[in-house]
């Protein structure tokens, strides 16, 4: 790269490329303090597309182990899913549906439809993971413990891991109702919005292991 | 300083005053840059003490030292030395101080930011890697001692827990639990990289004026974002066979200690292999890649010339970057894999050979015709790109599958990657640390001892590790406690004589360099003035050290590329990246 004189060199516009200035008042990570510094909306939704990435790596490493594990094939027996398994999967389904109808009633200025759909959406949420639990504990009384066969191994497994993230993802929605919003430097429009794109996420994930679980047992 | 903009309405942020909140619990990323790099001084002083007490033992295996139980070493001891060694040089030092160190402290200046994108998170990866430090650490304290697995822990020695050696018993449980904390603090400092990079450039700092560094801190963060999740999973794999009784490691019929395994069967220690290394190689250029970012970055300020081939240089990191996840294979090629595969790997592995040749044309294009100031930040990144050629080479021998075959357990391979990535990696850190220092803490490191630590340094690492090819060549093979007791070894004991002097020399170095760096704190040269080294990129346009939020509540602007070093027709040798045309003077 030659240096250049300074006389043909422009000033790049904001926005282009380079870092707008931040909006006055953007937001932290989890500080009301006042005296941290400003970041873009759009950097949330950076972090949260990188975070997810991370997550899809980290699911690809356990679903190839699956399949290479899979087809070894010496030892594997196929575990019997339990029927519950299916209504979990509609649970969450309707969990995604709801929190679209939620945000749409937080956009719309309804706050208490919005708390009510949110409400809802955390509820299933957590009636998904109790039926996940009852899915582990049919399992067990089968005599289908971790360790008893590789595939029961990575049903245990694969289930704990996506229920671990979704319970993340109930704290976000939780968090969401109870944080005092009018003191923080974010909307609860725009955590709302981050905590659903997780949420959706949770639930395609869901329906990807559901479907190896099933598919390629 | 000169051109900043007030933007956004948000002025001067005071910092928070209490001692805890300030230096402990910080979330300041330029304190936190400096927490890091303390973990990695005290982490890589402890990795070179394990490495001493092994190099003493085999140059004099029969010799009483004080420091062990009777005396003499036992062959546990050795190995657990072996993988406490490679474990914390690797985790705690080759990807936290050029990473997680320099780039926390610098990446938000030269892109001229306030801060991270997200400072507590920051704060958390930074407790994190501590409590990570912590639990590793504390393998040393259990009563049967630490892993000696290794630091690629293959199983199904390691899934197997004490029956399987005294050290694979709570010692790898430690190891992999730390391990596995060490990933959940690498993927926040990794998101939070990447956010910050693309989200809180200043105004005018496009993609095409980021400086080298950043380049190169973006890219080793997306690999770790993409590399440290698929680890995770294997630690936590491998953890379910040693506690739950699981079976994915472990295969039938194995017999350990004359004892058959028959509670675990049907699994895979190749699995482990392909999780561990498909994270591995990319981990290695985690390791390498800040360095020659800072490489780069030196050589042009030390040459007053531009970096030859910005673009090149760019493309080449991100194509070493791509092509890291491409070749984990040529980690197995001893594994019986089938020869297309090796033959495969073998390919994609010398296809680095061409993103890496572009960088060292590069570098060499930098310095040809350069005004040349030979700064010990200069020597180091000197050092860098001679090291990293010596590395380099070897690598196109090991990446021969049918050559791999005779040197893939030998010294050839000690030899290989301690030069590419271990003693390289860190030559781009000393380049960082002298040229820095001044910004960082305004004092110099002493020049004068600098060279002489240099020098030692220099001659040092290839007195170790060039001795090492022929070892290996000659078939010693790696990892063995005791080579005078192997008859065909025995009359290759000398050189392990000459290397031990060497390491002696090359540590007792480096204690110069500590002494250099306390003394400097409190007694250096005065940094005066905000640019000593006559540098181009927005951490000089600042005063030393920076204010609590970098640019005191303004925003820089960015008019010029990174390296615009004795532009035709301007009357200094060097331009700014902040300063506004108008302002520059013309000759």
């Amino acid at each position: 790269m030659p240096g250049t004189i300074v006389d043909d060199v422009e000033l790049i516009d904001a926005g282009h490329g380079g870092g707008t200035p931040p909006p006055a008042g953007g937001d932290d990570d989890g500080d009301s303090s006042g005296s941290r510094r400003p970041v873009p909306r759009r950097a949330y939704f950076t972090a949260l597309q990188l975070g997810l990435a991370a997550i899809v790596m980290f699911f690809m490493a356990l679903a190839s182990s699956y399949i290479v594990r899979k087809g070894l094939g010496v030892d594997w027996q196929t575990t019997p899913l339990p029927r519950v398994l299916w209504f979990n999967t509609a649970i969450l389904l309707a969990s995604s549906a709801t929190i679209i109808v939620a945000r749409k009633k937080l956009e719309g200025g309804e706050r208490e439809a919005f708390r009510t759909w949110w409400w809802v959406t955390t509820g299933l949420g957590l009636l998904f993971l109790a039926g996940q639990i009852i899915a582990w504990r049919q399992l067990a009384a089968a005599g289908m413990l971790l360790a008893t066969n590789p595939s029961s191994s990575f049903f245990y497994l694969l289930t704990a891991a996506h229920g671990a993230h979704l319970a993340g993802g109930i704290l976000a929605l939780i968090y969401v109702t109870f944080r005092p919003w009018s003191r923080s430097r974010i909307t609860q429009s725009t955590a709302a919005e981050l905590t659903s794109i997780y949420w959706h996420f949770m639930d395609g994930l869901w329906i990807f292991l559901f479907a190896l679980l099933t598919l390629g047992r | 300083m000169v051109t900043h903009e007030n933007g956004g309405g948000h002025g001067q942020h005071q910092p928070p005053s209490g001692f805890i909140r300030k230096y402990i619990f910080s979330i300041d990323h330029k304190v936190i840059g400096i927490q890091y790099i303390c973990l990695a001084l005290f982490s890589v002083f402890l990795g070179m003490g394990l490495s001493l007490l092994m190099r003493l033992h085999l140059a004099w295996p029969t010799t009483h030292w004080f420091f062990f139980k009777g005396g003499l070493m036992t062959p546990e001891q050795y190995l657990a030395l072996v993988t406490m060694h490679g474990t914390i040089m690797i985790f705690m030092v080759l990807t936290t101080a050029p990473q997680s160190g320099f780039g926390n402290y610098f990446l938000p200046i030269q892109i001229g930011a306030a801060d991270m994108a997200f400072p507590v998170i920051n704060m958390l990866s930074f407790w994190t890697t501590f409590l990570s430090l912590v639990v590793m650490v504390s393998a040393f304290f259990v009563a049967a001692g630490a892993p000696i697995g290794g630091w690629t822990s293959y199983p199904p020695l390691s899934a197997l827990g004490e029956s399987a050696g005294p050290g694979q018993g709570a010692g790898e449980t430690l190891w992999i639990v730390g391990l596995a904390i060490f990933c959940a603090a690498s993927l926040m400092g990794a998101l939070n990289f990447i956010t910050t990079l693309i989200d809180l450039r200043a105004k005018g700092m496009t993609l095409g004026r980021l400086p080298l560094t950043c380049w190169t801190w973006l890219v080793t963060a997306i690999l770790g974002l993409l590399a440290f999740g698929v680890l995770l999973a294997a630690c936590i794999l491998l953890l379910l066979d040693r506690v739950a009784g699981t079976s994915f490691f472990i295969p039938t019929g194995l017999v350990i200690t004359d004892q058959v395994i028959t509670w675990h069967k049907g699994g895979s220690p190749l699995l482990w292999q392909h999780l561990f290394w498909f994270f591995g190689h990319p981990e290695v250029y985690i390791a390498i890649l800040p360095g020659m970012g800072v490489t780069s970055h030196v050589l042009a300020t030390f040459a007053r010339k531009p970096v030859f081939g910005y673009r090149a240089m760019v493309g080449a990191v991100c194509g070493i970057g791509f092509l890291g996840f491409c070749v984990w294979g040529h980690h197995m090629f001893v594994s019986g894999m089938s020869p297309y595969s090796a033959f495969a790997f073998s390919i994609l592995t010398m296809t680095i050979g061409v993103p890496s040749a572009i960088k060292t044309f590069n570098w060499l294009g930098t310095l040809w015709g350069g005004k040349i100031q030979f700064t010990c930040a200069m020597l180091f990144a000197l050092g860098f790109v001679s090291l990293f050629v010596s590395g380099g080479l070897s690598g196109l021998f090991l990446a021969q599958p049918s050559l791999d075959l005779y040197l893939h357990d030998t010294y050839f391979v000690i030899a290989h990657f301690h030069l590419i990535m271990g003693v390289a990696a860190i030559f781009g850190m000393f380049a960082g640390a002298y040229f820095w220092f001044p910004k960082m803490f305004g004092r110099f490191l002493n020049e004068g001892i600098g060279k002489v630590h240099f020098w030692l340094t220099f001659i040092g690492v290839y007195w170790i590790f060039m001795p090492m090819h022929f070892l290996g060549l000659a078939g010693h093979p790696r990892r063995y406690f005791d080579s005078s007791a192997v008859t065909f070894l025995q009359k290759l004991q000398p050189v392990h004589v000459f290397i031990t002097i060497g390491a002696i020399l090359t540590i007792s170095a480096q204690l110069l360099f500590l002494y250099n760096v306390i003394w400097s704190l409190f007694a250096g040269k005065e940094a005066k003035e905000e640019n000593p080294w006559h540098a181009t990129t927005l951490e000089w346009s600042i005063p030393s050290p920076p204010p609590h939020d970098n640019f005191g509540g303004l925003e820089p602007v960015v008019y010029h590329g990174p390296y615009e070093f004795s532009v035709p027709g301007a009357a200094d040798d060097y331009i700014p990246q902040h300063l506004a045309p108008n302002l520059v003077r013309k000759a």
